[in-house]
């Protein structure tokens, strides 16, 4: 099966190690004989809702987010549309802060986002910096972890009607306060957990995969078949250990 | 009085401290100094009868600070050589060379301002930005912030030696009158285009994408904007005709106002013809001969760890210093003139590592992992090393996965054959480890030794 993934700004938002989480994508969806295809979607490509099954936008720089910044605002009524029809999506620390309504400057401004997510960013005086774990429930009765790594200044409030991601368990999370980490609407997920997430959360990613596979097919998410994953497990342990000796304290 | 009582007091203590076996006390008096009396450092700083020099960049500071000296030779310098480049470090070799006439600091790019502002210096040499451990350093941006600021600061009689192929870099000089702008100028060294983690990529005018006529070293290289005009500088000193020769050597004919020269140096890579330009220019404008410069590059051997070759039982390990995506990326692109059968990458994530190891991901292993034998991937973040690998396109089983950097040097060296080169890429923390390790087994000299010939 082809999945089609939609890659936001490549080219200016890729800090993070971002194509890590798209070659732990591609390698995964291969591995049980289905084809990523990715294509990037950059500043005036129209995104056409419909047109993919996966969604990715990853972090950049400050510059290079306010150059994109009103490029995908303009993209907001596109986006939520596809979000609405079930495409899944991956928003990564300044794509995450990008797909709310907006972002405060320290100064009072206000650069509008592309408001998918119901939550607002404001830039704090500390940045948040270390590695994070999180307790989440994507699916009822199925409780996980994620381990992972924020550095943001931005301070995320989430509406009381947005669902995060998951809980803190040690870490700074959205705003150092909440206990709450990243936000999910239905298949699409923000999160500030870069490091890249994926390789050392291959469930997740595989839940991203299966997600894009039901937007595909129009049938409910599939099972995917285990993989062995031991150096996957292994990359989890050692990063959650790290976040629990020096995850950042809230 | 007081400050000779505290400098005797701050030498005494880093004495005990080299004698206790403690990494060779080469920030410990500065730190002392520094807690006691941070003005001392600008009283000392002041005696210095030639003044002082600084270097800062993202990659090369070791290096180029290391070669400046050399082409300075017989001068009398205070030089915080082991690349101790906090204040502290600055601190403590102004408080080891009693009676230098020079100061040569390498000061690292977040205290940049503060070294400024204490030492002040007649030139500083700032060498290129690039993204290196945002957990550190936060953003590429807040950096130039602050180096912005700190050259506004400066008196007018302070030159100012840039890197104009890097387009932050060179644009802090645009107002300013006392600069050298250095280079490179080889069309044939570029690379086919910009790098996955090319950092500046859009310009710093009017923030449209740059063309690149050349890019040799991720962002850094001959571009131009063709929305709004702007582009790289006239070069005052440029590396022309460069020839790589592999992990060996590397030779350039180097063009300046008050000559020109063949340089011959004993280490490989383009980022190393980067730092030789560099020091050449920061040399040429304190007043040293072009011959200078010449003897100068040619005598100088690779700063502490950087770059090593350790002979040990019939083979020789080759410590490569890795510690963020561009550095690296020239790292591997050295290796693929002739990729080696076994390669060991070691990645720690100490707070001198980075925390954050993101950014292994950013590095373009690919290249290497087509031809590779064998990949031993160590140190505290193997397992996350291993699957940088995997997903890279190695295959399982040419990975090995061996968190011990003594069992993965040693699994290594098993490895590679007789009279070869074991290829080691470690990041600090690891680079300090495994060189302990060697010395352990006498094959290396503790690095506060003078490695001077």
């Amino acid at each position: 099966m082809r999945i089609r993934v939609g890659h936001l700004y490549p080219e200016y938002l890729n800090i993070y190690a971002d194509r890590g989480n798209i070659a732990v994508l591609t390698r995964r969806a291969a591995l049980r004989g289905h084809e990523l295809v990715v294509s990037p979607v950059g500043v005036d490509d129209r995104l056409e809702p419909g047109a993919h099954d996966l969604l990715y936008i990853g972090g950049g720089q400050d510059r290079e987010q306010a150059l994109i910044a009103p490029d995908l605002a303009e993209k907001g009524d596109d986006l939520r549309t596809a979000q609405a029809r079930g495409v899944a999506l991956l928003a990564v620390c300044g794509g995450y802060q990008l797909l709310g309504r907006g972002y405060r400057g320290r100064d009072g401004s206000f650069m509008p986002g592309a408001g998918l997510f119901a939550h607002e960013t404001a830039a704090g005086d500390v940045r948040m910096i270390g590695d994070v774990l999180l307790e989440t429930e994507l699916e009822p009765g199925g409780r996980r972890t994620i381990a992972g790594f924020e550095n943001h200044a931005g301070r995320t409030l989430l509406d009381p009607s947005a669902e995060p991601l998951g809980r803190v368990v040690h870490g700074f999370g959205n705003d150092g306060t909440s206990g709450h980490e990243g936000c999910r609407l239905g298949r699409a997920i923000g999160t500030y957990l870069h490091g890249p997430l994926l390789p050392r959360n291959p469930w997740l990613a595989d839940w991203l995969l299966a997600q894009a596979l039901a937007h595909a097919t129009g049938s409910d998410p599939p099972s995917l078949s285990p993989l062995p994953d031991e150096l996957e497990s292994e990359a989890f342990r050692v990063a959650a250990a790290r976040a629990r000796r020096r995850g950042g304290r809230r | 009085m007081r400050l000779e009582l505290e400098t005797s007091a701050a030498r005494m203590l880093g004495a005990l401290s080299r004698a206790a076996g403690r990494g060779g006390g080469t920030t410990i008096p500065g730190k002392l100094l520094w807690k006691l009396d941070p003005d001392a450092i600008d009283a000392l700083a002041a005696r210095l009868s030639d003044g002082a020099v600084m270097v800062s960049a993202t990659n090369g500071k070791t290096t180029t600070t290391g070669m400046l000296a050399e082409i300075l030779g017989d001068r009398s310098l205070a030089w915080n050589r082991a690349g101790a480049n906090l204040m502290s470090g600055v601190a403590s070799a102004l408080v080891a060379a009693r009676g230098a006439k020079l100061g040569v600091f390498e000061v690292d790019e977040g205290a940049l301002p503060e070294a400024l502002d204490r030492l002040r210096p007649r030139a500083m040499l700032l060498g290129n930005l690039f993204r290196d451990q945002l957990d550190r350093y936060g953003e590429l941006e807040i950096i130039a912030e602050r180096w912005r600021s700190a050259v506004a600061a400066l008196p007018p009689a302070t030159t100012l030696v840039v890197n104009a192929d890097d387009p932050i870099v060179a644009d802090l000089a645009a107002e300013r009158e006392l600069v050298v702008r250095f280079g490179l100028d080889d069309p044939r060294q570029a690379r086919a285009g910009l790098q996955h983690a090319a950092d500046s990529k859009y310009c710093v005018r009017c923030g449209a994408p740059y063309t690149f006529a050349s890019a040799y070293v991720g962002h850094l290289g001959d571009y131009h904007c063709d929305a709004c005009g702007h582009r790289r500088p006239v070069l005052d000193v440029a590396a022309r005709r460069i020839e790589l020769r592999g992990l060996l050597a590397s030779r350039f004919h180097l063009v300046t106002a008050v000559g020109k020269a063949d340089i011959e140096l004993a280490m490989p890579g383009l980022y190393n013809v980067y730092n030789a330009t560099a020091a050449a220019s920061l040399a040429l404008a304190i007043g040293a001969s072009i011959e200078d410069v010449r003897t100068g590059l040619a005598r100088f051997g690779a700063s502490f760890g950087r770059f090593e070759r350790v002979p040990v039982g019939g083979r020789s390990v080759v410590l490569l210093l890795v510690k963020n995506p561009a550095g690296a990326n020239e790292v591997v692109r050295t290796l693929q003139t002739g990729v080696p059968p076994v390669l060991v990458v070691a990645l720690n994530d100490a707070i001198a590592d980075g925390q954050d190891v993101s950014w292994i991901w950013d590095v373009d292993f690919e290249p290497l992992l087509e031809q590779v034998g064998l990949v031993i991937a160590s140190g505290e973040r193997a397992a996350e090393l291993g699957l940088r690998m995997l997903y890279g396109g190695l295959s399982e089983e040419r990975l090995e996965v061996v968190p011990s950097l003594e069992q993965a040097l040693d699994r290594g060296l098993s490895k590679v054959e007789a009279g070869t080169d074991l290829i080691v890429l470690p990041t600090y923390t690891a680079m300090l480890a495994l060189r302990a390790i060697l010395a352990k087994r006498g094959a290396v000299r503790p690095y506060w030794e003078p490695q001077r010939r």
